[in-house]
């Protein structure tokens, strides 16, 4: 059984049509082991690092805090709770720089001495006896966010619509951007935190199935899983092709089980819940330590800085400490981008936290910058035969162009990600995905009448 | 150490290695095997004629655009491939004013580069066939000595070429259609028969359009769906009665064929975006090549196909648009 079903496996097409091949960069940090970084001086933790609404601040400033002490709580069930990444006194709560480019307010905690960082009990209780709804809420109140970049809250993903029928978990361990090896190293040193994540997760979903899928470029990390596979659990490490955007929620599903999300919907909707394996690590890990989500693997690499490493941070730490940590910036640094460069936003302060969503952190030399130039559509189609969910880009784009945001909402802008994969194949190197994301805004605040 | 001075630039931080600049240029080194067989057969002339068209078009580009905009390589395309598609005695004022009318009218009017509905070679060609008809249909023969001029090359602007004492011919098309005569393939096949001077090497413009189709700087469906709908009718047609109709290798290899479904028709801006909308133009020139070159009143059809097909660009983009992921009739709406 076991034997004809991986046969199929193999057979099956095992990716997604369309994407793009750009180079992977990951050989960098691929072979680097995760190594600890000694607390910075400060952390700054902003109320909004996760999808949903901020949370709302417990402390004041001149409170102390302990490490994993709790200092903002989830606004509502669509948001999650922030909790001190390191023990010390709470200097305010201002507008700091913030990952996504605009100010944020965020709670700044200034850093004790590294001896008063061991935490003095248990905060998330054992996972081992806890009933379903106690296990979610243990997850929800250790502030647990998707890692792989969208900062999803991972409880709500834990409680499915009553009408959903869930038959398989997904564990995507893609890391399809270029750069980043933070899922590749997890993969690699903590396999087994991954089948407890993925364990606990089946606990509390009912699912009886899971599915690894790792890209090909990974041997060393499918092999890890695969030596540590639980006899007693139905999970499988599937091996992909190595494309981007395979990470991509929709492009996994249609790998791993031949099933398209209709548009507009839920992977819900075909039976599939799809979790980073970073963040199932983390499930695990929170319950192993008893600590809740404080830090995080981040990948500090590219050819700007000069010891390019996997580092485990306290969340809050600023880019610039933290990139002196693995060396400091070389002097063609130019450039510095949290998380993959397809997707991934440009930094203008070294001020800027890690936050929880923060895969990796990205310097770039002055010739590593892209070019700005860009030349008129020559409507090569390059861009459609790029584009994963099959959207015509050069349409969407002239119309974006010309401020046509209706029509663009008509040809299912939509469905677009935001994957970049357009504007990376763009030759004239027109900023669709700009184009595009500017459109989503506009629409946002200005919906169109259906 | 100071602060350094951060750049913000938009994501994706990467970017394919092809460039519009680096697409250009790469089609007209593609081009460069094709000259060189031009002007093996037809001697100083080819290199005459091609020079004059390319100088029409670079001159106009560079006058209205600025000469920074011929760094992109499109101008130079037009004008390459303008010349090729001349015959070459052709007096040289005539090609640069056909290089002039294909730049000014056939793409800087629409907006430029990426703006135009036709391609602005064939446009410039059309211009000149209509405006000088004599001279378009003149064909010097091949077997003329190599270095002789194969025309009135350097008649005087607005002048009518003089007779020269160069022997002329027709085209195998011309031959196969006012004559009935045909000829043999592996001349058609190397290129040493009498038409324009690009029309004549389908070996060396199929190889360089492997090349770029290989480097997807060009749409294979195209080329290939030209190919095969021209293939299969005039081979229907020549079972019906092969001394009326050519036979299907005839008709790939003569006349503009290889050189217009190779260069001209997958000019990336006069041709659809869609795959499926790429087969349908391709089938569409197939079509109308067959049925100008049997029932029109011309020899040659290829020209006349392609900017008819690429009117009807617009149409078949739109009706040819992708099915966006998750919106198959399997599974949704549920």
């Amino acid at each position: 059984m076991g034997r004809a079903r991986q046969a199929l496996q193999l057979i099956r097409r095992i990716g997604f049509r369309h994407g793009v091949h750009p180079p992977e960069l990951k050989e960098l940090t691929a072979a680097v082991p995760i190594r600890r970084l000694p607390f910075p001086g400060e952390v700054v933790l902003p109320l909004s690092q996760h999808a949903g609404k901020p949370a709302l601040p417990l402390v004041r400033a001149g409170d102390r805090v302990e490490r994993g002490d709790k200092v903002a709580e989830a606004d509502g069930w669509m948001s999650s709770p922030v909790h001190a990444s390191a023990s010390g006194t709470v200097r305010g709560i201002e507008l700091c720089p913030h990952p996504t480019g605009a100010w944020q307010p965020a709670i700044r905690i200034a850093v004790a001495a590294h001896s008063a960082q061991v935490p003095r009990r248990r905060m998330i209780p054992d996972w081992r006896g806890l009933t379903r709804e106690q296990l979610v809420d243990a997850v929800r109140q250790a502030g647990v966010v998707g890692l792989g970049g969208a900062a999803f809250p991972t409880h709500v993903k834990l409680v499915p619509p009553e009408d959903a029928r869930l038959d398989t978990i997904l564990v995507n361990g893609c890391e399809c951007e270029p750069y980043l090896t933070t899922d590749h190293r997890t993969m690699v040193e903590y396999p087994a935190r991954v089948h407890l994540g993925i364990r606990i997760m089946m606990t509390c979903l009912g699912v009886r199935r899971a599915l690894i899928g790792v890209e090909r470029n990974k041997p060393d990390a499918i092999a890890a899983l695969q030596a540590t596979l639980p006899g007693d659990l139905d999970v499988t490490v599937q091996p992909l092709t190595v494309k981007y955007p395979q990470g991509a929620e929709k492009m996994l599903i249609h790998a791993l089980l031949g099933r398209e999300v209709p548009s507009g919907r839920l992977p819900m909707h075909v039976g599939a819940v799809v979790h980073n394996v970073a963040s199932i690590a983390t499930i695990a890990e929170v319950f192993e330590t008893g600590l809740p989500l404080i830090e995080r693997i981040v990948t500090v690499t590219g050819r700007g800085v000069r010891r390019p490493s996997n580092v485990i941070v306290p969340v809050g730490t600023r880019v610039g400490e933290l990139i002196d940590s693995c060396g400091g910036m070389t002097d063609d640094a130019r450039e510095i981008v949290f998380g993959g460069p397809m997707m991934g936003q440009a930094q203008a302060s070294l001020d800027t936290p890690v936050t929880k969503g923060t895969t990796g952190v990205i310097v770039l030399t002055a010739a590593e910058v892209k070019p700005q130039r860009s030349y008129p559509c020559i409507r090569c189609g390059h861009c459609l035969d790029a584009c994963p969910v099959f959207l015509n880009p050069q349409l969407l784009g002239q119309l974006a162009q010309h401020e046509r945001w209706a029509e663009m909402a008509a040809h299912h802008l939509a469905d677009c990600m935001l994957c970049g994969c357009c504007g990376y194949a763009c030759p004239s190197n027109i900023p669709l995905t700009q184009l595009f994301a500017l459109a989503k805004t506009h629409l946002r605040r200005h919906p169109v009448a259906a | 150490m100071s602060p350094p001075r951060l750049l913000i630039t938009a994501w994706p931080h990467l970017a394919d290695r092809d460039t519009t600049p680096r697409i250009m240029w790469t089609v007209n080194a593609t081009l460069v095997p094709v000259l060189a067989a031009a002007i093996w057969y037809f001697g100083p002339s080819a290199a005459l004629v091609v020079a004059a068209a390319l100088a029409g078009c670079l001159v106009t580009e560079g006058a209205v655009r600025g000469a920074a905009s011929l760094r992109d390589g499109s101008a130079v395309i037009t004008g390459l491939l303008l010349g090729l598609c001349l015959p070459a005695g052709l007096p040289l004022w005539m090609a640069f004013v056909g290089g002039a009318f294909a730049i000014g009218i056939g793409k800087l009017i629409f907006g430029g580069l990426g703006q135009n509905v036709f391609n602005p070679a064939l446009l410039g060609r059309a211009f000149l066939q209509a405006a000088f008809p004599v001279a378009l249909t003149t064909w010097p023969s091949v077997q003329t000595a190599w270095w002789r001029l194969r025309g009135d090359n350097f008649a005087l602007p607005l002048m009518s070429a003089q007779p020269v004492d160069v022997v002329t011919a027709a085209t195998p098309l011309g031959l196969w259609k006012f004559e009935r005569q045909g000829t043999e393939l592996w001349r058609l096949m190397i290129g040493s028969t009498e038409g324009s001077l690009g029309e004549t090497a389908g070996l060396v413009i199929l190889a360089g359009g492997a090349y770029l189709a290989w480097r997807n700087y060009l749409n294979w469906r195209i080329p290939v769906s030209i190919f095969t709908t021209v293939a299969a009718a005039s081979a229907g047609l020549h079972q019906l009665d092969p001394a009326r109709f050519a036979g299907p290798l005839f008709m790939l290899f003569s006349g503009g064929l290889v050189l217009g479904a190779v260069y001209m028709a997958t000019d990336l801006v006069t041709s659809p975006v869609t795959n499926g909308g790429r087969w349908i133009f391709g089938a569409g020139i197939g079509v109308l090549v067959v049925l100008i070159r049997v029932w029109g009143g011309l020899a040659e059809g290829v020209m006349y196909a392609i900017l008819i097909m690429n009117a009807l660009v617009p149409f078949i983009n739109r009706a040819t648009q992708p099915q966006v992921f998750g919106t198959a009739a399997k599974g949704a709406g549920t």
